[in-house]
Formats: C-alpha cells, structure tokens, sequence
C-alpha cells in the first residue's frame, strides 16, 4: 500500500517539499550539534533538559491520545468512529516516533543508545519509558496496517488483530503514566512531586491529541473526498471539552495546594512561571498566553454554535493545542529546573540550532503523518468510487 | 505465493527470532537478573573496586565549617585542589559550566533550615558542597544503563564509557551535583596542571565527584582533604567504623546534612 504515497496531487507534493526542507534544514542543525555538543542548545547545569524532552513529554501525550477513538469504536461498538480510528492510530505512530527523535536528539552519546537494551535496568523508569513508548510504536504501525489491508479488500480484519488492538488501549494510557512516572517519582523537585501528575498529563494529552485530530479531519475534508462525518467529529469535541475542563481543574488544585499550605518549596516554581521570582519573570507571558488561550478555546468550545461552525472549532482546537503545549513542555519541564536544587534562577533560551532541530523533527513527525494519513484515505477513497 | 513457502517462512521467522532471544533470556534468568551484572568502571576506579573495600566500609566525610569559617581562603585551595587532580575543564562559562566541589551560601546549602535571625557568622559563611554519596540515591535509581552506580564502600561512581548522557541522574539528583560536558572537555583542561594519572572525560557524559576513588586506591586521602593539611577542616573516613576519628567527630559534634527529609541518607555532615 506505500505505492499510494507515490502518487498525489501538486499541492501534496508541494506540502511534502516544504516538510523535507524543514527535515534537511533540521538535519544540517542536528550534524552541527552532533559535532560540538550539546553546549549548542540553550540548556545549562541547572536546566538539564529544554525543549527537547519538552517535545517528547508532549508528544507522548498526543500519541495516547489515540485511545480516545479506539476504545469507543472496539470496546464500545461506537460505530460512528469507525472511519477514523485509523487516523488515530496513524497519529500514534507519527506521534511516537517523533517522542523517539526527540530523545535521540537529546542524548550527549546517542551512539550508546543501545545501553539502554543491552543493560536493563528494571529500576529506572527511563528504561520501562522505552520500552512501553516502542511496543506502543509497533502495536499502532502493526493494528493500523493490518486493519487497513483488510478494509482495502473489503473484508473484515482477522480476528487475530483484535488481541493487539485491546492491548493497545490500556497500553496507551501506560505510556504516558510511565512518562509522568519520570518526573514524579523524583525527589529533589517538589514541583513534579506530586501524585496527581500522571492524571494531569492523561487529561492534558486526551483534550491536546483529539484536538489535534479534529484539525486533522477539518483539512482532510478540504483536501481530499473524505469526510469523518459532523457526528464523529462533534463526539471528538465533546471528549476534547471534558478533557479539558478537567485539566483546567488540576492544575486549579495544584494552585491550592502550593497557595493555601504557603510552603514556599511548593511555591516558587508556580511564582517563578506565573508571576516572576526574584525578577525573573522570563516565561511568565508564556503561561499568562497559554491560560489565555485554554480559557478562551474552552469557552468556545462549550458555546455550541462555536463548535459546530467549522472555522471557530478549528480556531478553538488551534488555541488548546498550543496552549497545552506550553503548559506541559515549557511550564512543567523548564519550571521543574527553577528554582535549581540551590535555590538558584537559571534563565533558559533555545538556541537557533535547536529550534531547527525541533522543527525538523516536527517537520519529520508530519512526514510520517502525511504518507500514512496518504496512504489510508487513498484506501477509503477508492472504495468510495468503486 | 504457495501455503507451503509461506508455511516455511513463518517457521522460519519464528525460529530466527527464538534462537536469537533464547540465549539472551537465558542469560539474565541465569545471571538471577540486573543485580548481579558486574560494574564496568572506568579509568583509575577499576582497581580499587575489585580490591573491594572490607564488607561494611561506608565511606563518609565531615566538613567542620567552624574551621573554614577561620582560614577564609581554604575551600578555593579544596576546589582547586580537587579541578586540578581531577582534569576539570574550565569553559569560561556559567552555561556550561562543570564544577565536583564548589562554595555557596547557607540558604543555598541547606534550603530547609530556617533563614530567620540566623548566627550571624553564617552570613558570609560559603558551604562547600559536593556529592553526598548517597546511601539510598536518587541518581542511581534513575540511571538507565547502571553508568552511575553505588559500590560496596558506599561511593556512587560514575562509568564515563557507559553513560548515554540523558541527564535524568541530573534531574534525580536533589543536591544540584551533577554537571554535564555540553562540549568536548578536552581542550579546556589546563595543560600546566593536567593529571596524567586521572582519565579526561568525553563530551556528553555526566560527572561529579567520586570521593577520590583513585587516589583512595593508592593509600592517599580525597584532594580535597589533604588540601586542608591538618587544620582538620575535613575528616574523611569509614562511618562504620566505631573507632575512626570521623565517628568520634559525629560522636562527639552536633552535625546537619543536606536535605535529610528525603530519605536519600547522605554520607556527607557539617560541623556548623
């Protein structure tokens, strides 16, 4: 079924020209980094990680968030999901296999990658992370496939299928606890010490992903036949709503929490990204913007003639997503570093080359995406002609 | 493509992918698991681990502020002492700074003790803080290859070949202890004082201090102690040894940690 990615209109072959560009302009980045270090990033002693895990973090959230489409369609019979799980589960694999460049780009030595398999250590979390983040990559690529063949040839999938596609719901939810586990279970930084961050990243991922989705179809329907259908896609905004508001409520509750008990440890992290601290109030209009645009996307969100009505749900969904994607890459991972274990205020930037690095491996991620999502609405394309 | 190649191939596969992962799932029943691999160590550190310290040593260290208080220029002579014999690199930098031992403030050393009227000899005190050497650490619990790795004698090392440079020991780690080399540290090592007996590390790999491993090895005290001379600024020696001049000091001293509430069990005390 590749073939269907060979064959496209000019304005796909012009979209994968742009996408391979920012892949190439990624890649010279990358080799420059590869050769002087990581000192070309912004990162420092005292803020270790930058955007790159920012991305995987994120990342791993929308890869699970295929689930949201899965488990109504095979465990709930919710038949109206039927033409887009595969999206979902394409979605996934572009999704994890950017999480999978991130970490890759991130590593001091990635030629010692292997270390990871080759000395197994069942007592970090970094090593179930890859684990659990691979077999999801394969259980998607291997469901997706399979499926799709089988809806290419007009029959039903094989029943050997359906063991994998049961396995990959609670799997999805698995890796993005797992990716939470990374972060919470670590002693020294009280601002991801917290039981309720697995939960927060689940809620988070499950309105981000599906957003993302929706987008998805939205162009989908403009530029190819294919249409998920105005019930599917409003069920989709109704998981993106609650979704939402229940992020919107943990992180309520992780302001309680830190404010109403005053303990500064638990406090300035929350100072530092929202208010400023100690004059360093570098992030702050980046928090203050992604609070602006969740509240506003969720508002239009519940207005129901903004949801129905095609460009405000796109704009509402555009504003979510990046809001999100603020909240979880720049506020979680850059405001777990500040203050340091010291009590120092180290300022982060991303450097040029990183921001390439980032934008080639999203560029990548959307590459993945395109073939995929190519190769699969050619499927249901040709059987809806024939 | 006829049933009967197909049926081959699926054997086929099968048996590859079994003869493959057999002997490796063999392996790690018969090894009884992680636990037992054998630590791989790098440079100098390989000998004094298969010497293996008698069972039940727990190296430790005190650090008597009272007497850095008094000679206020010895902990520069304790850091430089210890970026000297140990090859530290000097970027000229904060961004990429690397630093094993290094003097900061009491609210910086100690965040959980009260600030509030403090002994006003504390205010232009400066703490030298290095790794702890935790009993129960943070880092190598997060370390995902072993690179980081407690030894029998209680000193967490660090395997420089090993290390895959994801920083997540740098994020375990509750003291701030842990630098990275963001570049080649090579060309940054002061060639008038390079240590030839002591391994320079590569780019990408975390380090921090090792409690002088390899000057242990050969009888001598960490760097940083002996740069004390005998002011007794720092004692160094086995906290499971009731006889040491280290236990008589905690005996006989009230002493703080860092961060004890977390149960990371530090090897590390101060005399304030």
């Amino acid at each position: 079924m590749l073939e269907k990615a060979l064959t496209g209109s000019n304005k796909y072959w012009g979209w994968i020209a742009v996408l391979l560009a920012f892949m190439a302009a990624g890649a010279l980045s990358y080799v420059q980094q590869y050769n002087y270090g990581l000192g070309m990033t912004g990162m420092s002693r005292d803020v270790s990680w930058g955007i790159y895990i920012a991305q995987f973090t994120f990342l791993v959230g929308v890869a699970a968030s295929g689930v949201m489409v899965v488990l109504p369609y095979y465990l709930h019979n919710y038949k109206i999901f039927g033409k887009i799980t595969i999206l979902g589960e394409f979605l996934a694999v572009a999704a994890v296999s950017m999480c999978l460049l991130f970490i890759m780009a991130d590593l001091g030595q990635p030629t010692r990658a292997l270390n990871v398999l080759l000395h197994p250590t069942p007592g970090s979390i970094l090593f179930w992370d890859m684990i659990v983040l691979n077999v999801y990559l394969f259980l998607n690529i291997f469901v997706g496939w399979v499926v799709l063949t089988a809806e290419k040839k007009e029959v039903a999938p094989p029943k050997w299928i359906k063991p994998f596609i049961y396995i990959s719901i609670p799997w999805a939810v698995s890796i993005h606890t797992v990716t939470a586990f990374l972060y919470a279970g670590l002693p020294g930084r009280h601002f991801w010490l917290t039981a309720i961050l697995a939960p927060r990243f689940l809620a988070s991922a499950f309105a981000a992903g599906p957003a993302l989705l929706i987008l998805l179809c939205l162009i989908i329907k403009r530029v190819t036949k294919f249409d998920a259908g105005q019930e599917a896609i409003q069920k989709l905004v109704t998981i993106v709503t609650y979704a939402a508001l229940i992020n919107v409520f943990f992180i309520l509750l992780e302001f309680f929490t830190s404010y109403y008990s005053n303990i500064p440890g638990h406090m300035h992290t929350l100072d530092y990204l929202f208010f400023g601290l100690h004059g360093h109030s570098q992030l702050v209009p980046w928090m203050r913007v992604s609070a602006i645009f969740g509240i506003v996307a969720i508002v239009m969100f519940l207005i129901p003639a903004a949801r129905k009505r095609e460009d405000t749900l796109a704009i509402a969904c555009v504003l979510l997503f990046v809001s999100f994607w603020i909240d979880k890459g720049i506020g979680l991972v850059i405001g777990g570093f500040v203050p340091s274990p010291l009590e120092e205020i180290t300022a982060y930037y991303p450097s040029f080359q990183e921001i390439m690095i980032t934008l080639g491996i999203w560029a990548t991620g959307f590459f993945i995406l395109t073939v995929l999502f190519k190769i699969a609405l050619s499927v249901k394309e040709e059987k809806m002609i024939s | 493509m006829d049933i009967k190649r197909r049926q081959f191939l699926k054997v086929a596969g099968l048996s590859t992918i079994a003869g493959l992962g057999a002997p490796a799932a063999f392996n790690l029943l018969l090894k009884g698991g992680p636990d037992t691999v054998s630590y791989a160590s790098s440079g100098g550190e390989a000998e004094a681990s298969h010497e293996a310290a008698p069972t039940g040593v727990r190296l430790g260290m005190v650090i008597d502020q009272r007497v850095f208080d008094a000679n206020k220029g010895l902990a520069q002579k304790c850091t430089t002492a210890c970026h000297t014999v140990h090859n530290v690199p000097n970027f000229g930098n904060k961004k990429d700074e690397i630093k094993w031992i290094f003097e900061v403030p009491f609210e910086k050393a100690f965040t959980g003790k009260s600030q509030y009227h403090k002994n006003k000899n504390l205010e232009d005190s400066s703490f030298l803080v290095l790794c702890n050497h935790c009993d129960n650490p943070p880092c190598v619990r997060a370390c995902p290859t072993k690179a980081t790795f407690k030894r029998k004698d209680g000193i967490v090392a660090m395997d420089y070949h090993r290390c895959i440079g994801c920083r997540f020991c740098m994020a375990a780690c509750p003291y701030g202890m842990r630098s990275f080399n963001w570049r080649d540290p090579r060309p940054f090592i002061d060639q008038k004082t390079h240590n030839k007996e002591f391994p320079t590390r590569m780019r990408g790999v975390v380090e921090k201090c090792n409690f002088c491993v390899d000057r242990l090895a050969r009888g001598q005290q960490p760097a940083c102690v002996e740069a004390c001379g005998n002011t007794g600024a720092m004692t160094f020696g086995d906290l499971n040894d009731s006889h040491s001049e280290i236990v008589k000091l905690l005996d006989n001293n009230f002493t703080i940690q860092r961060k004890p509430s977390l149960g990371t069990n530090p090897s590390v005390f101060y005399i304030v």
